[in-house]
């Protein structure tokens, strides 16, 4: 009986080896990049704007660092390609109100911004 | 049975999973700015209650050394810590520099045998910044530190200007060269060359007691150092090497040291250190991942001081090692940072007390994990635990937690807490009190350091700082409440008899609060006042009662006001600077059984200091500065007891609550070849 359980549990660990292993040759052959990096512009004024489009970047799974400047507004991403892609951070700071070059907010999003946040819209 | 196997194997599974996460997936990425416009910064987004002092603050004072380079600032009282010496003691929180962890690029460097002088051995102009930590530090670089941490990151040789020259004398006569070369070995390679030599070649005698005001000295102190730097592989590394030999000779003005030594003709004391360093430091940031980096340091060093004081003679050496391996990496994000990593040290005291013998092996490996949260915005929190087993100390843990909130605009909040836990030198810790005819006892004998048991202090602190804008100009006002508690402490009783110290462990309470609030304005353009009040009520159960501590001032005022013309076409400026300091009464150590003449009253009087320097810069290559220290000439009335019979009983050199010489006054100069 125990050896059996033994058996079970070896299998087991095997197979979990095995799967994991197959994945990761998988994301190979499409070449996911897992510490992908991206610059991109995010339309925005200030210091308010900033943490509001990194908080909006962070909350994307896979995201693992962003760093948007205040001067240039560009945007530096690394992200993991495996969870998510750029177009996926892009909609979800165009969802708090800031413009992308992809992906641009809704009226009512830009609307919901703070007063100093109002950005020229482009 | 089975399911207990299943459990397991899945955990192994996911852990494995975890780990592999970590390694590819996370990082950290520390950027240090230091902004040239402040001499004090204060961050509103650092977690821990950090100020940094840059170099900038550090020409303020005469500042020769690393023990006067805390004369401006409020955090960081300065005492004197005997009449003979002159050596500067820092105290932070009320506590002593034992209890501080004091690291020279995040590696501890004032400890063990060097912890009566060793803030002196470092020269004022090798320093490029100073960070300030009040409360329990990191776990990261040990489990030493209880009210504070120092650390003093040096010129880096990729930054340094190729030539740099400074001249000092002073009227107590006192004279220092500074000399920095730096070269450019390679695009990758730099190398820079530190030479600095400080001598006092008078005696002084202003009190007329018969003994030297400050001692006559001689250091030579040289540092070789290579940096390496390649961005694109992400690789940076430090080689360090270094010697110092520091000799002082004090005691009564007619003291011969071939004649007088070992004899009662003359009292006299002499100390001579040696000191050999080599440390290295390697680092690597993943160039995908800038969040990750692995970092070693390792620095092995070798003290030996010889000295006397009168008849008792005092030997130490000191061999020591040094290694940290840390990893640096994020979970998920940068948001969620973390470091980790190993300890090890190595300590062999080769230490004699007279004709005891108290040398020992010290080792200690640990293991340290650091947690930090940054939510980008109003709030973070670092948490940090490790584990160590010291040979004496045992295995324990000690945990540390930090905290930072901004509630509004410009405000911050802070608490930290943590566990520090040391073994206590006691007689290099206590090296001022060989300076008199006490008798030295250790009254416990069971513990495993000198007889006693480690000092274990639990840190709490609260604090908060606002930022203003009152007519225009920017101001802050903060306050911050620390309170330490010991476990156990090494008592060292000077409040039993004027012929004796006694070390035995804390029977009862211990403890230190402090409270300092401070207000910082820039009145006009370019003209900035720093005040702030301290109170520091720290009290010990004694053999003989509760005490305040000796020798420190239950409340305290600092005051600084400096003031810069602006830049003209060729780089010249004007800078003033003025720093008053007022000092309450101090408990003193009884002296009640002496005979009249050679008693104290139970409490010092309180007293004012005052600093002054004007630098004028001609252009960015050459300026000059003069400055006065004590100018209101306030000194200590009876400097050493007993002086006119030095080995006497009632003799005692060690009871020092003011200066001891007066007014000084000091000239020099900076060039720089950029």
């Amino acid at each position: 009986m125990k050896i059996k359980n033994i058996i079970i549990a070896l299998v087991v660990t095997f197979v979990g080896f095995s799967a994991q292993a197959q994945d990761t040759s998988k994301s190979k052959l499409v070449k996911q990049n897992k510490n992908a990096k991206y610059v991109t512009e995010v339309n925005g004024n200030c210091e308010q704007c900033q943490k509001r489009i990194q908080k909006a970047a962070y909350a994307v799974d896979g995201v693992k660092s962003a760093i948007w400047n205040i001067e240039t507004h560009q945007l530096s991403l690394i992200l993991n390609e495996e969870k998510c892609s750029v177009l996926d951070v892009k909609k979800a700071i165009a969802k708090v109100g800031h413009d992308t070059d992809a992906v641009k907010s809704t009226n009512e999003d830009y609307e919901k911004l703070h007063s100093c946040c109002l950005y020229e819209r482009q | 049975m089975q399911k207990l196997l299943m459990l397991f194997v899945l955990i192994l599974l996911s852990e494995a999973v975890f780990s592999q996460e970590n390694l590819n997936e996370e990082k950290l990425n520390e950027v240090k700015v230091v902004k040239k416009r402040k001499g004090i910064q204060k961050s509103f987004t650092v977690t821990g209650n950090t100020t940094i002092v840059t170099s900038k603050e550090l020409l303020k004072a005469a500042c020769c050394n690393l023990a006067e380079s805390f004369e401006t600032n409020p955090s960081i009282d300065v005492n004197f810590s005997d009449a003979l010496t002159g050596t500067k003691q820092i105290k932070m929180l009320g506590l002593t520099s034992p209890y501080l962890m004091i690291t020279e690029e995040n590696v501890p460097s004032v400890r063990g045998a060097s912890q009566a002088y060793g803030l002196s051995f470092t020269p004022g102009t090798w320093v490029e910044s100073i960070q300030i930590t009040k409360g329990a530090g990191s776990v990261v670089n040990g489990y030493e530190s209880i009210s504070g941490q120092i650390n003093t990151e040096l010129i880096k040789p990729i930054n340094d200007i190729p030539f740099f020259l400074n001249a000092y004398g002073s009227t107590d006569s006192r004279f220092e060269l500074n000399t920095h070369f730096n070269t450019k070995i390679s695009d990758k390679w730099s190398s820079s060359l530190f030479l600095h030599g400080n001598t006092r070649v008078a005696k002084t005698d202003m009190n007329d007691d018969g003994f030297l005001d400050n001692p006559l000295a001689k250091q030579i102190n040289i540092l070789n150092r290579y940096q390496y730097y390649n961005a694109e592989k992400g690789w940076v590394s430090f080689i360090n090497f270094r010697y110092m030999n520091d000799k002082k000779q004090t005691g009564e003005l007619d003291f011969d040291s071939k004649k007088d030594k070992g004899t009662t003709n003359y009292w006299g004391s002499e100390i001579n250190t040696e000191r050999l360093d080599v440390a290295t430091k390697v680092g690597y940031v993943f160039p995908d991942m800038p969040y990750q980096s692995i970092g070693f340091q390792n620095a092995f060093d070798s003290h030996n001081q010889h000295s006397y004081f009168g008849l008792n003679q005092y030997n130490i050496k000191q061999s020591s090692y040094y290694s940290n391996l840390i990893f640096n990496s994020i979970i998920n994000n940068t948001m969620n940072k973390f470091a980790t990593g190993l300890n090890f040290t190595y300590d062999k005291y080769q230490e004699f007390v007279n004709v005891n013998d108290y040398s020992r092996i010290d080792n200690s490996v640990g293991a340290f994990f650091e947690y930090t949260y940054d939510n980008g915005d109003d709030f973070s929190v670092i948490l940090g635990g490790r584990i160590d087993n010291h040979n004496r100390l045992g295995t324990f843990i000690t945990p540390r937690l930090h905290m930072r909130y901004n509630p509004w605009d410009k405000g911050v909040l802070r608490f930290s807490a943590g566990r520090g836990k040391r073994s206590a030198n006691i007689f290099a810790e206590n090296q001022p009190l060989f300076a008199s005819s006490r008798t030295f006892e250790i009254l416990n004998s069971n513990g495993k350091i000198y007889g006693l048991n480690p000092e274990i202090a639990w840190n709490y602190g609260l604090s908060f700082s606002q930022k203003f804008s009152f007519l225009g100009k920017s101001a802050d006002v903060g306050f911050d409440l620390y309170r330490t508690d010991f476990q156990n402490q090494a008592i060292v009783d000077v409040m039993q008899s004027p012929q004796e110290v006694l070390f035995y462990n804390l029977d009862g309470k211990s403890y230190a609060n402090s409270l300092q609030v401070e207000f910082n304005y820039e009145i006009l353009n370019h003209l900035n006042l720093r005040s702030a009040y301290k109170f520091y009520d720290i009290q010990t159960d004694y053999l003989s009662g509760r005490y305040q501590k000796a020798l420190q001032a239950k409340h305290r005022f600092f005051g600084n006001i400096e003031y810069e013309t602006p830049v003209g076409e060729k780089g010249q400026q004007w800078k003033f600077d003025y720093t008053l300091n007022w000092i309450g009464q101090q408990q003193l150590p009884t002296t009640a059984s002496n005979q009249e003449q050679d008693r104290l009253p139970e409490f010092s009087k309180s007293y004012s200091l005052m600093n002054a320097q004007i630098t004028k810069i001609f252009s960015p290559t050459f300026e000059v500065y003069v400055g006065g220290e004590n100018i209101g000439n306030y000194t200590q009335e009876k400097a050493i007891l007993g002086s006119e019979n030095p080995f006497g009983p009632n003799f005692d050199a060690s009871i020092v609550y003011a200066p001891v010489f007066g007014q000084m006054y000091y000239a020099g100069l900076r060039f720089k070849i950029k």
